[in-house]
Formats: structure tokens, sequence, C-alpha cells
């Protein structure tokens, strides 16, 4: 973990029922780290009038009841934490991601490699290759924004979006990789899709990774993609974990 | 049998919400909940139930349902709502008895845009990741994650036991007009000039024909950034109002995103989210700068008025058979039970 950074937090409200502490402006692991630290503490203090704790790239966001616990309160609560608390998060968990990235799943993955000016299995190696940071959740259940990707194919987002992909799509875009759990039209690149269902509702364990989790796409065939998308819709989780 | 609420037919956008699916931002998963929750629990209380309890969310589209197995006592609170029961016309605000055979009628009236319906107990639908409010972009919760429609059968349990007397719900305070909407700046503020600021303030804004349940488009002045319109994706609490690249404000409600990439100038105290949510468009109103402490006691207002028992105005009978119903006065909502009897 890098050094902690001695900067005080910027308190924003977000109404009188959601204050935002905010530990940056960009989307930067120091940062994250702040975040997910402040997140961890107040999750295991039962503060009340906490209601809910949202990680962010940069901020957490507090939902709270004021009619429980003042602002000033909350504020200073937040502070004593950041004061007193040690920077130690718990152990991160690594994740082996199986993502299939031949035709038809990574529909745009040709295109993307005209862009980035590379042959497009260049392109699946170096997104295979990489280490990806879990930063946060967002737009949908389950879809997660995903640090760390390869300078050499990190390229904007589209003008305008593309149709709907299917679910469970790995994309790239915005200098960011994600995994999308819903058919959505979408502004970034399909370079491919995983078997793993990251929101499953009726399963026991509905998400499966944490901000601040670090995961590796693992990369497969479709003929293995098929056996694994079979036994995920089943229940079975196919995505592992294994020691960084 | 299971006393059951018969949908007999629902305009788009009728959906169940109980208080909204909480702890699951974090997963991206949005809270959903009443458009309105002020009207929503006052619905709920009138009936003596939790102020969360499971009810149905009544579009402008209307909805018109029956009672099956067994009587069902349901009050109604929300806008300004046209609702009948066998034709008779009764208040918009109003604890009633329905029988089976009978046919509830609730329709988009002189103002306001939502109207719940709440059953004793609540309605029994599965929790859904904790909830049984219905997102309908992410089909979670309620009736298979979906608008209600003609057919759909909800089960309400505990509607046997009449609960109060049968009458008029009296709660001034759902008669909220849209003139002025109260708001706390931020949290990004800082990314408008103080000139922008007082453009925001000004106005006046009027609710765009272009929304739903997660969001009110708004016209108005246009708005510009003082620096550009990206900004790294935070949480969005509901009520914000987010300004986009063209400047017009949009505010996030009920089914936003959990997280989002527009700053937001302000946003909406809790105690006036129903005023806005209830404004039809073309409602033309002004946004008023509050401290946060004056959103507190607001809110605290609220609160109080919902923690005691809500006044319905009573009538002799603890039940409304549609006999009894055609030989009162209940047009205009201005009917006097006791006078009558």
């Amino acid at each position: 973990m890098s050094p902690r950074p001695t900067t005080s937090p910027r308190f924003l409200d977000a109404g009188e029922a959601a204050l935002v502490v905010e530990f940056g402006s960009v989307v930067d692991p120091a940062v994250s780290d702040r975040v997910l630290c402040l997140d961890e503490i107040l999750a295991a203090s039962q503060i009340n009038g906490i209601r809910e704790l949202v990680p962010t790239y940069r901020s957490l966001m507090i939902h709270y009841d004021p009619l429980r616990i003042r602002r000033e309160a909350l504020v200073a609560a937040v502070e004593d934490t950041l004061t007193a608390a040690p920077a130690h998060r718990r152990a991160s968990t690594h994740w082996i991601v199986p993502c299939c990235y031949e035709e038809p799943h990574g529909e745009d993955l040709a295109e993307l490699a005209a862009i980035a000016g590379l042959p497009p299995a260049d392109v699946a190696a170096l997104h295979s290759g990489a280490t990806y940071r879990v930063y946060m959740y967002g737009f949908a259940p389950g879809f997660t924004y995903l640090g760390g990707l390869p300078e050499a194919i990190a390229v904007s987002r589209r003008s305008t979006p593309r149709p709907p992909h299917e679910p469970k799509a790995v994309t790239v875009g915005g200098g960011l990789s994600a995994i999308g759990t819903f058919s959505m039209p979408t502004g970034w690149y399909v370079v491919g899709r995983t078997p793993e269902k990251f929101y499953a509702p009726e399963r026991s364990r509905a998400f499966l990774l944490e901000p601040g989790d670090t995961l590796r796409f693992e990369p497969i065939d479709s003929t293995t993609f098929e056996g694994l998308h079979a036994r995920a819709e089943a229940g079975e989780v196919v995505a592992r974990t294994e020691e960084p | 049998m299971t006393p059951k609420l018969k949908i007999l037919a629902a305009g788009p956008g009728c959906t169940v919400q109980d208080e909204g699916r909480h702890g699951l931002l974090r997963y991206g998963v949005t809270g959903a909940g009443p458009m309105d929750p002020f009207a929503h629990a006052v619905a709920n209380r009138a009936l003596g139930n939790p102020r969360g309890a499971a009810a149905i969310e009544v579009s402008l589209g209307g909805l018109e349902l029956t009672a099956e197995n067994d009587p069902i006592t349901v009050a109604l609170a929300g806008g300004a709502f046209a609702i009948s029961l066998d034709g008779q016309d009764l208040p918009p605000a109003v604890v009633v008895t329905v029988q089976p055979e009978s046919t509830l009628k609730i329709r988009g009236g002189p103002g306001g845009a939502w109207c719940y319906l709440a059953v004793p107990g609540g309605l029994d639908v599965p929790l859904m990741l904790g909830s049984a409010s219905t997102h309908t972009r992410t089909g979670i919760g309620g009736i298979d994650g979906r608008a209600l429609r003609a057919g759909d059968r909800i089960a309400a349990p505990a509607s046997g036991r009449p609960v109060v007397a049968a009458g008029r719900i009296d709660v001034p305070a759902l008669d909220r007009p849209a003139d002025t909407i109260r708001v706390i700046m931020g949290p990004q503020a800082d990314s408008f000039s103080a000139d922008q600021i007082e453009r925001f303030l000004a106005g006046p804004w009027t609710v765009s024909t272009r929304g739903d349940r997660m969001a009110c488009f708004l016209q108005g002045p246009t708005l510009t950034h003082a620096r550009g319109y990206n900004i790294v994706s935070d949480g969005i609490a509901m009520g914000a109002i987010q300004v986009p690249g063209e400047g017009q404000p949009i505010v996030l409600m009920a089914d936003r995103q959990s997280t989002g990439g527009y700053p937001k100038i302000a946003t909406i105290i809790g105690a006036d989210l129903g005023r806005l949510a209830q404004a039809r468009p073309g409602t033309s109103f002004r946004f008023r700068r509050v401290e946060h402490a004056e959103a507190v006691d607001a809110r605290q207002a609220e609160h109080d008025l919902l923690a005691g028992p809500i006044a319905v105005e009573p009538v002799i009978r603890t039940t409304f058979p549609s006999e009894f119903l055609l030989g009162l006065n209940l047009i205009d909502g201005c009917v006097d039970g006791l006078a009558d009897a």
C-alpha cells in the first residue's frame, strides 16, 4: 500500500441526508485506498444513524439519518476515524476471471485494434496480461469499473453509443476496463465476454467482487466459454481466487 | 383463502414500492422506493402500518382493481387523483373497503402525478435483495420486476380486520404546491461560478414532458460550468440536481443510478422531494437555497407528523358497502360522516 496521504478530505453535502467525504479529484490507487479504508472502518463502527456507504474512485458517500446523527457529529466521527485509525484495509482478494476474446464474444476487438494500431491478438494479450483493480460499482447492479488498463489500449469512449451488447460483456473505454452485467447500449468497446455472473440475485452471494479487489482475465476459447457459461447460469461460481 | 387485490386495468408505470432497497448502492443496485415518500408513508400510516410498508404506486396512467376472496380495506394518498368505487366519487385521500365484485378506479385528477394505495399490514410481495420495491430497468422486485398489468393478483394477507374507521384522510400537508422547491447547494456547487448559481436560483424552471421515475428534466436558463462538465464519477443522492453539458438540469429521483459523472449543483431537501415528484410537466417553479438546519427541521416535522396517528375523519361504519356509500355525500371530498350520521 502506498504511504497514506495526509491532506484533509473535503466534506460536501448531498442534501441533508448524505455526506460526501472527498479525498481527491482523480482516479488514483492511493486516493481509492483512503476511500476504502474509511469505508471499511465506518462499516465496522456501527455508528448510530449511518444508513449506507457508497465508495467511489475518489470519495465515500455516507447516507445517514440526520434525525439520528447530527451532521457535525458525523463529520467529527469521520475526522476521528481518519486521525486515529491505522490505514489498514482488509486483505483484498485476487480473482482469475475467465474471458473469451474470440468471435462472437469479442465483437469490437478488431475495431479497438484498428484504433490502437495493433493486431487484434495483441489487444487480447495486453488486456489479459494486466492486473486490474476494482475501483467501484455503478451504472447497473454488478457493473464494475476496473483500473489498470495498459496504456497501449487505453482509448477514449465512442462519440456515440453502439447497440446493446450481451450481458457479461468485458469492455474497454475512457482509459478503463469494465464488466457489464446487463444487456445495454454502451460507448465502450466490447473486447470479450466472461461466463461468470457478477450479478446473481438468486445466488446466496449475489456479488463476488469487493471494491479494492484485484483481478486478471484468463483467455478461454469459445468451447470452454459455453461450458463455463452453462455452469455459471446454473449457480456455480466459475471465477477463481488465488494469492496475488 | 388469502385476500388479494386483483388488478383489472393498469396504465403504464404503476409499481409495488416499499421504502426502498437499502445497503446495495455500493454494488450498483438502485434504491427505488416511492417517488413521493411522504404520501406513501401517509397512506401506510392511515392504516397503522409502518411507514415503509409495501404499497402500490399509481401513475397518471391510472389503475382499476377489485378484492378477491375477502373485502380489503385500502388507504389512498398522494396527488389530487380522481378516485371512485363502483362509480361513486371519493376524496383523493381516503380509507375505504373494497368488496369482492366492487371496482375501485384510480385516475389522474386535477393535480399531482402519483397516488399510493396501501393495505393493512402491507402487500405480501416476495422480497428481492431485501426489498419489495420495483426497479423495472433492472427487473428487480415487485411483481417479476415489472410494472403492474391486468390480471395481476397481490396478496393482502392482513386485510381481514378493519384497522381504522373508513373516511377521508385529513392531512393538509399532502397539498404541497410546487411553486418553490428547497435545495441545499452542492455537492459540486463549486463547478459553477457565482453568477451561474444566481441564475440557477433565479430560474424559473419548468418540468419537462420528458421524465420518469429515474429523472425529472427541467427547462429554463442555460447553465454553464466553470471547468467543464465531466467529473470523476461519485455517489448520487435522491434529489441531486445534475447539470450535463447542454446546461439544462436533471433531477435524479427514486430510480436513479447509484453513481454518476456530471456536476451536481444542488440537492433537493428530503421534505420537498414529493413536492417535485408530484409536479406535472409544464409546472413552473423556483429553487430556494436553504441551510442544512432548515432541511433537518422540515424532515423532523414530517417525521413527527407520521409518528402519531393519521387523522381519518370518521364515519360510523367501519366498512363501506357500496349501498352505504351511495347514501353518503362523498362528492368533492367534503364528506362529514358525523354530521350525516
